[in-house]
Order: structure tokens, then sequence, then C-alpha cells
């Protein structure tokens, strides 16, 4: 019987897959499989003992010394080892920065067609499905893959991870030996980004920052915003890239999916890699200077307007609230 | 240093609209993919920085896209030459037909120390096509790149991923990605402009590269593409910035989600 093969370096995400194959995996004939891969021995061993305990089955590991720093084109060597030995029909990857990478240079590499950044797994007609933002986030395509076997990297947070369980909840977990070339991307070095845990998923009110914003030492201004309306802060992916705020206070296709009772986005023009976080909201409120911002579409209610201006005397009604 | 630099001809999203829950794409002017500029601003800073070598822009024809003019503005921005794939049995292909022509483009026009590309273009976003360009050409590969320096043998790249900051080195050639942090695209002056249109420009058919229409078949259909349900109350308020706070917290208040 053929199987789901499903791959996320993220451990958490890799739950979440597993979570979504056990759903597809009987509509579509197929089993659950999952593969482990990095250098680092205890760390694979406890990520694929947390896979087999929910239903992949099997799991397999590879802890080929090349693996370590996952360099996108030995991963992809690994897994295309994998996929033959599971007999892999539908590839599931994570579509973190390092899968959605991964996405295309697998699936070339297996011939397949692939889809990157689903936001949707779904069985139609006895095929695979997946929903994807399109046009700039505009529209969702969904789309199936015609080649023997399929490529999708699903986004995180998604589908849930589902209970401990299912078909072959605590078996095999096979391990992998594969000549993998040593990797050609070295890394000199690895540090962590600044800022505090946050989850932005289960807050009611949150502030948004965007480009608006001129600079790092502006957000204080934000800061004293958020905390008058006792609101989590939140940015934009651009702002997090500048290194301005952590990515767990991204909101968007590539950080959180909120659903606050309220929205207030400051200084961000509203591209829908943003907005696709917000739809949910029950209120969101804009402060733009561009009337023109596609944010505005969003919009309960707006303000068009100078931020500089506008957020300290929005500050500033709120203490006499 | 000699860089190609794919370029993908994207609808201005901005001037797209949606009807019926169906974005509506005629008449929407075409332009060069906003990733791809700053792609072939990175590749121009490398190539000066190395004090010679050239910048190459690659397209391959998507339909009625007016590639043409777009690689005049690749050109007009700074690229030395152009190349374009130009094939009716593209028209239909998706990233793997793409990617194929691409990598023979390259393949043909070169040998390049470096491939650049946008992380992701303006409409698909799918960011399939250079990893599957860098593994049909064996180079190893960068994504998300926000710094790029070379040493003519050894690029090193910075990029944020997830929890951390790395910083990476490859030997060349390599395939890399960038991000819209890495830097200001240049708008061309008019002298570049002027200039673009002399510009050495190749075109290629599959039959060039030693494709046909077959290895460029598309490999997904699409059943649908349509807009997300949303409806929202869209009330402005305007007149100072004191008055637009007030009627702002006023509204928010009696919405229930502020205050007592």
């Amino acid at each position: 019987m053929a199987a789901i093969l499903v791959y996320s370096e993220q451990a958490d995400t890799a739950l979440e897959l597993v979570g979504a194959a056990r759903g597809l995996a009987p509509q579509l004939g197929l089993t659950v499989s999952a593969a482990v891969l990095g250098a680092e021995a205890a760390g694979t061993a406890a990520a694929a003992a947390a896979l087999a305990a929910h239903g992949a089955a099997p799991v397999y590991v590879c802890t080929e010394p090349a693996l370590e720093g996952l360099d996108t084109a030995v991963v992809t060597q690994a897994l295309a080892h994998i996929v033959e030995q599971a007999g892999a029909s539908v590839v599931l990857l994570g579509s973190t920065r390092r899968g959605r990478e991964l996405g295309g240079r697998l699936a070339q590499r297996l011939g397949a067609g692939c889809v990157t950044d689903a936001i949707s797994l779904t069985v139609e007609d006895g095929l695979l499905v997946a929903g994807r933002y399109n046009l700039g986030g505009a529209t969702v395509q969904r789309e199936t893959i015609a080649t023997p076997v399929q490529v999708v990297a699903v986004m995180p947070k998604i589908f849930e991870a589902g209970e401990p369980g299912g078909a072959g909840a605590g078996e095999a977990v096979v391990a992998v030996s594969a000549e993998l070339a040593a990797p050609a991307v070295k890394v000199v070095d690895r540090r962590p980004k600044e800022g505090q845990a946050v989850d932005l998923a289960a807050a009611a009110r949150i502030v948004g920052v965007g480009r608006g914003l001129a600079k790092r030492d502006d957000l204080p201004l934000t800061e004293a915003l958020a905390a008058a309306l006792g609101a989590e802060l939140a940015c934009t992916k651009s702002l997090a890239d500048f290194g301005w705020m952590a990515d767990d206070r991204i909101v968007g296709l590539s950080g959180a999916k909120t659903a606050p009772d309220m929205y207030l986005a400051v200084g961000i023009s509203g591209q829908v890699q943003h907005t696709v976080g917000i739809a949910q909201a029950r209120i969101i409120a804009v402060v733009n200077q561009d009337k023109d911002a596609p944010m505005f579409a969003l919009a309960d209610y707006g303000v068009v307007g100078d931020l500089y201006k506008l957020v300290p005397a929005l500050v500033e009604r709120l203490k006499t609230l | 240093m000699d860089i190609a630099v794919c370029v993908k001809t994207n609808p201005d999203l901005q001037l797209m609209r949606v009807k019926d829950r169906a974005p509506v794409l005629e008449a929407v002017p075409f332009k060069v993919g906003d990733l791809d500029k700053n792609a072939l601003e990175a590749a121009l800073l490398l190539r000066d920085a190395a004090g010679d070598g050239r910048v190459v822009a690659v397209t391959v024809s998507e339909g009625d896209r007016k590639i043409r003019e777009t690689m005049k503005e690749a050109l007009a921005i700074g690229a030395d030459e152009a190349v374009i794939v130009s094939d009716p049995a593209l028209d239909q292909s998706d990233q793997a037909g793409v990617a194929l022509a691409l990598a023979g483009a390259i393949g043909k026009a070169g040998p390049f120390d470096l491939v650049l590309f946008g992380e992701g273009s303006t409409d698909g976003y799918s960011g399939q096509v250079p990893s599957r360009v860098a593994e049909l050409l064996g180079l190893p590969e960068i994504g998300y790149a926000r710094s790029l320096q070379s040493t003519g043998a050894v690029l090193r790249a910075e990029r944020s991923m997830g929890e951390s900051i790395e910083t990476l080195e490859t030997a060349l050639p390599a395939a890399v990605t960038v991000v819209s942090e890495i830097n200001e695209p240049r708008i061309p002056s008019l002298m570049n402009i002027m200039k673009a249109g002399k510009k050495p420009v190749v075109e290629y058919a599959l039959g060039d590269l030693a494709l046909d229409a077959a290895a460029v078949a598309p490999r997904r259909a699409v059943r649908s593409n349509l807009a997300e349900e949303q409806s929202r109350k869209h009330v402005l308020f305007d007149g100072e910035p004191a008055a637009q706070a007030e009627a702002l917290i006023n509204a928010l208040v009696a919405e229930g989600v502020l205050g007592r």
C-alpha cells in the first residue's frame, strides 16, 4: 500500500502534518509514514518517538553526518531516498522557509508536481486538492497534482496535531542509511533572534505595525498604544525580517493566524500575505496615511493620516476612557 | 562576476480588481516582479563590487504577458543583456516547465558564477522555480538572502530563518534567492532607459534548448481561483488627529471591544 510521507524540520509542524495525513489517508487509500532527518541522534530519536506515538508508521530516521545544518540539497537527497523506500505517493512538507525551499527541489528530483504554502487539503473525486493563496492573496487557487508522486508544502498551524494513537501507534522506527554528498553550503554562524514568547493566536486585542513605521527607535510609540489598549503588539513579516521584532510577533501567511475581538493596523499597507492572518478578527481598525492602501478594504473603522500624529492622539484619548 | 538574474513578468496587482469573487486581469499592465527587482539590484552591486562581469536577465514567455517590454525594463534598470525563451508550448506551463526552460537558457547563455532570483513571484509566490533550477543545474542553493557579499570564489549570505539569523557560505557557482529587505532597487534613469533599446537581446525557442512541448507540459491542474468572502463596515473618520482619535475610540467602545 502506498504511503503519505510527512516531513518537517519543525517537530510541532511535523505532528500537525501527521494529523492532516491521518484525516486524508483513508479517503486516498494510503498509509501514513514520516521522516526525521538530522545529524543529532538524541533529538531525532525524540522527534521520531513523538511521530510514531501520533500514528505515523513507520517513521524513517536518517542521521547521516551530512545532514548537519540541513542544507536543502542534502535534505533533498535523503528525502528522495526515503520516498522510494516508503513507496510514498504523497509527500507533505511544512511550508516554513526551509520547507518551501525544499519543496521545489525535492519535486524536481522526483519529477513531481508541487504546491507550496497550502492552506487547505481536501479529497475530491478521489484526488488530493490543495488550496493556496494566489495573485498576492486576492484569491485562493485550488490545485491538483497530476504526477505519480505529489509534493505539497503545508503552512504551519493550519492543521491540529491530533491525539496520540492511530493505526500504527508506537510501531517501528526504521533507521535509514543513505549515501549523501557533503553539504556545499556551510553554516558559519547561527544566532537566536531577540524577543519574548507571545501567543498572538490567543490574544483578544492586537495592535499590528507595518512599514509605515520609519525606524526601530519609533517602536516605543506603538508599544505605548498597545499598552493603553491592553493589546499585544504584532507586526508584518518585513519588520521581523528587519530584526525589529521577533518572528513570533508576525501576523499573516508566515506567522500567526489570529482571531482577536479587535485588530488595529498601524502603518500596514495590507498585502494579503499579512491580511490572511486577521481575516477572523471581529473588528478591524486601520490607521494609514495612504487612503488607497489595500488595508482599508478590510477596515470596519479607519482613519487616514500620519501615524506619528494619530498614535499619540489615540494614547491621549485612551487615558480618559 | 557573471550573474544570471531570473525575471518574471507579473500583472500589476495594485490595478487588479475582483468581480463576483473572480480576479479581473484584462487591461491590467505587466511589470517586472517586485522581488526580481531586488535580485537585479543585488546582481548589479555584486558585478560592480567585482569590477568586471555581466548581468544577464533571463525570462520565459507565459502566454500574452508582455515579456519583451519587461525585459526592456530589466535592461533599463541595468542588466547588460537579456535572454528570452519564447515558445507557444510554454503558455500553459507551471513551475516545472518554466524551470526547465530557465535552466536550459542559463546553461546555453552561461557559464555564470551566480544565478539570482527573488524568493517568490508577485502573483503566484510559490518559490518553487529557484529550487527547481538549482536542482536541474546541480547548484548549491541559499534561499532568502538579506545580505550578500562575494570574494570571487566564495559567496557569503545572511538570512532570517524562523527563530534564528544564519550566516552561510558557499563556493561559486551557486543559486541564491533574495528577500525585499536586501536592498532598495534603483529607478532607471532616462539615460539608461534610452540605452536599454541598444543592449543585446537573445531569443531561444524550446528546440534550441533541446526541450519540447511534452517536457514543459503542466504537472498540476487548477480547479478554481476565487476570492474568499469578507464583509466589513468601511467607516472612515475625517478631521484633525485628535478628532479622528476620539471618533475611532468611541466606535471601538460602542462595538464593545474596548472599555467597560
